[in-house]
């Protein structure tokens, strides 16, 4: 009874998932066809380290977005967070405490986030727009002019060094242990399982006694953490804390999620996906790279990309209604005489 | 229907166009909330720095007002049908640069005519990203938000690759050019006056039309507006139309106003004409607010800014400040709802009575 039902609904995720591979498959075919640098192990470290904190900001926002909510603010908690750690070391704070404080940073901006979206009912677009300014301009009150590069070394290095003797870069590590717990708390677990009822149908998982609104405040404070600790991660690799760490990074993150089949109504989605998506999106972006094409006009590619994956879906209802409208009209055309 | 027919057809009561004088008196209370905010600050300020009323920050406000109110008209058009236009900042961002980069193919045109086939440029250059926004919003029935996310990127990778490693300086572009942006009546600038006829007749649209209504029925119950016949994907497709082709208009007034353009031109300004737009009072998820709100929410914005500017509080709290007016706009706009939604509920319990 329960299998072909899991069957059913897994089977357009699938499909997806697929579709990702074979397009990862085929970046990385014409990558080496285009250039012979592209499988060396500096260009592919290279690829790891300029995706890393975007890709960890990608998985909590997968969750909220599953549950029909969204957070704009990623990328301004990022950069909240970059500011105070380089607040703190100028201040001549340890790096320890300073972490201590940054992650509790993180933990009230996802819960100031949180808090107007489930107790007051506030949208979560509109809580997020004014949080990504606010945020933002903390981070600038914060630092104001000031760049701090003061970082010891052993932390830096984290950033620009890669991990052990592999291509991955630590930021990517991070990335990958973060994908497996997200991805089984999603998948394996009745918590996982929940946001999926949440984001389908609020109100028949209020009435399956789902703590809609404290699963909610839960995941924007995990957001928040996650966020900040990508702020640390980004400091750390430019070891750099300036005012606008991480601007205008939140539609990256937006668009890698949407492209990993994740349905921006919510209920709909996989933490593979969204790590696959990762992969096409960081495969492609280094690709072009290495060819003559203008690097900044990359955004071409990401809202192409954007788009097809939404529209591949729906192209199949696409060509019902257009049959639909095609019969309906020779319907009219054709004198009734059928009516009784 | 057949279990509800033994119930009389309520005739249109008195006390129905009572609630409905409610919900317009609430609305009207929102509007006057902004413009009583506007007066405060503006009092508050000029008698701590009087400068603040000088003519010249006058100017300034209005001119930085102008074209951002122009574009939250659009917006506001856009956001009441519950979509959302993420890409007018790239639009304006392309607009200004093809629009600006027009004037040095047109030596020896008289430079009035020059400006006109400017504008008719980034008029049409916004109207064709509004199509396909539309298009792909109504046609390919996919998320307003996804298609301008994607649109947004693609526009201005366009404007990217258009531009090249070029851009149009200020000398390129005829002296009478910025005079549009500029020229001022006793401080206030014409541009502004523009404006306002523009946002006044979009009002009298919104507010009067058939299918200005029709934008507020579909943002207030996209599927209640489709079964009442209301041609949802035509209304739709229009605002967004619209709000492009606004897009380009203010893409060539930010070319008049700024005269240097590189291919940042705009960019980001959509979160911030947004703000405005939901600061003005108009819901996120749509069906209500004014394009008149959504404009003067641009003016206090502006206004705020410079006010802080003026007072002595660093330019770096500016963003912060403008942040928070945004939660506090929406806070505001959920509180009257509430209230609004009970008043209603216990005005109908007492007519059950």
């Amino acid at each position: 009874m329960k299998r072909p039902d899991l069957r059913e609904r897994l089977r357009p995720a699938l499909r997806w998932e697929t579709g990702l591979i074979v397009a990862f498959l085929t970046i990385v075919v014409l990558g080496t066809e285009v250039s012979n640098k592209f499988l060396t192990q500096g260009n592919l470290f290279y690829l790891c380290i300029s995706i890393g904190e975007l890709a960890i900001m990608t998985l909590p926002l997968t969750l909220i977005i599953l549950t029909g909510e969204i957070d704009l603010s990623v990328a301004s908690t990022l950069g909240l967070s970059s500011a105070m750690l380089g607040y703190l070391v100028l201040h001549g704070w340890s790096l320890g405490w300073a972490f201590v404080v940054v992650i509790v940073l993180g933990v009230a901006a996802g819960l100031f986030n949180g808090v107007l979206v489930t107790r007051f009912g506030l949208p979560s677009l509109a809580v997020t727009i004014g949080t990504l300014t606010l945020y933002r301009g903390l981070a600038v009150v914060i630092l104001g002019p000031n760049i701090v590069s003061t970082f010891p070394q052993r932390y830096t290095s984290i950033g620009v060094n890669p991990f052990g003797n592999t291509f991955l870069s630590w930021s990517v590590v991070f990335f990958l242990i973060l994908a497996v717990i997200f991805g089984v708390a999603l998948h394996l677990t009745p918590f996982g399982r929940s946001l999926f009822v949440i984001g389908q149908n609020t109100e028949a998982a209020i009435y399956a006694g789902i703590r809609v609104k404290r699963i909610k405040l839960l995941l924007f404070v995990v957001s928040g953490i996650v966020c900040a600790f990508a702020g640390i991660l980004y400091t750390f690799r430019l070891s750099t804390a300036v005012q606008d760490n991480g601007l205008g990074l939140e539609l990256n993150v937006v668009a890698i999620v949407l492209l990993g089949g994740v349905s921006i109504f919510g209920g709909k989605g996989s933490i593979v996906g969204v790590v696959l998506a990762v992969a096409v999106y960081a495969a492609l972006q280094n690709a072009l790279f290495l060819t003559n094409f203008p690097q900044r006009a990359f955004g071409i590619v990401t809202g192409c990309l954007l788009l097809l994956s939404v529209l591949v879906p729906n192209a199949g209802s696409f060509v019902r209604r257009a049959r639909a409208a095609m019969r309906r009209r020779e319907a009219r055309s054709r004198p009734a005489v059928e009516v009784s | 229907m057949a279990t509800v027919d033994h119930v009389q057809p309520r005739p249109p009561s008195a006390r129905r166009i009572r609630s409905d004088k409610l919900i317009d008196v609430a609305y009207r209370l929102r509007a006057f909330g902004i413009v009583a905010a506007l007066a405060l600050l503006i009092v508050v300020t000029s008698v701590v720095q009087p400068r603040f009323l000088s003519g010249q920050e006058v100017n300034f406000v209005l001119g930085n007002t102008s074209i951002m109110a122009l574009l939250t008209l659009g917006e506001a058009m856009v956001i009441i049908s519950r979509n959302v236009d993420l890409s007018i900042g790239s639009v304006l961002g392309l607009s200004a640069y093809v629009s600006g980069s027009m004037f040095g193919r047109l030596h020896g045109v008289p430079a009035g005519v020059a400006i006109v086939i400017a504008f008719l440029v980034g008029i049409g250059v916004g109207a064709a990203c509004g199509i396909v926004n539309g298009a792909l919003t109504t046609i390919g029935r996919v998320p307003s938000l996804v298609v301008t996310l994607a649109t947004l990127y693609i526009i201005r990778g366009i404007d990217i690759l258009v531009i090249g490693g070029g851009q149009v300086v200020a000398s390129s572009l005829p002296n009478a050019f910025f005079q549009v942006s500029l020229k001022n009546f006793h401080n206030v600038p014409y541009l502004m006056c523009a404006v306002a006829v523009v946002i006044g007749i979009g009002a009298y649209y919104m507010r009067s039309y058939r299918s200005g209504r029709d934008l507020y029925a579909i943002g207030s119950n996209p599927d209640a507006a489709r079964l009442v016949g209301i041609p949802s994907g035509r209304r739709v497709f229009t605002a967004f139309v619209l709000s492009g082709s606004i897009a380009g208009a203010a893409g060539v007034l930010w070319a008049s106003k700024y005269g240097t353009l590189d291919s940042t031109a705009g960019s980001g300004y959509e979160l911030q004409v947004i703000a405005a737009v939901v600061i003005g009072g108009v819901a996120i998820f749509g069906g209500s607010g004014s394009v008149i709100g959504a404009a003067l929410g641009a003016l206090l914005l502006n206004t705020i800014l410079a006010a802080l500017y003026v007072g002595g509080v660093s330019p770096f709290w500016t963003q912060a400040i403008a942040g928070a007016m945004i939660l506090v706009a929406i806070t505001i706009d959920r509180l009257i709802s509430l209230q609004l939604t009970a008043a209603l509920r216990r005005r109908r319990s007492r007519e059950a009575a």
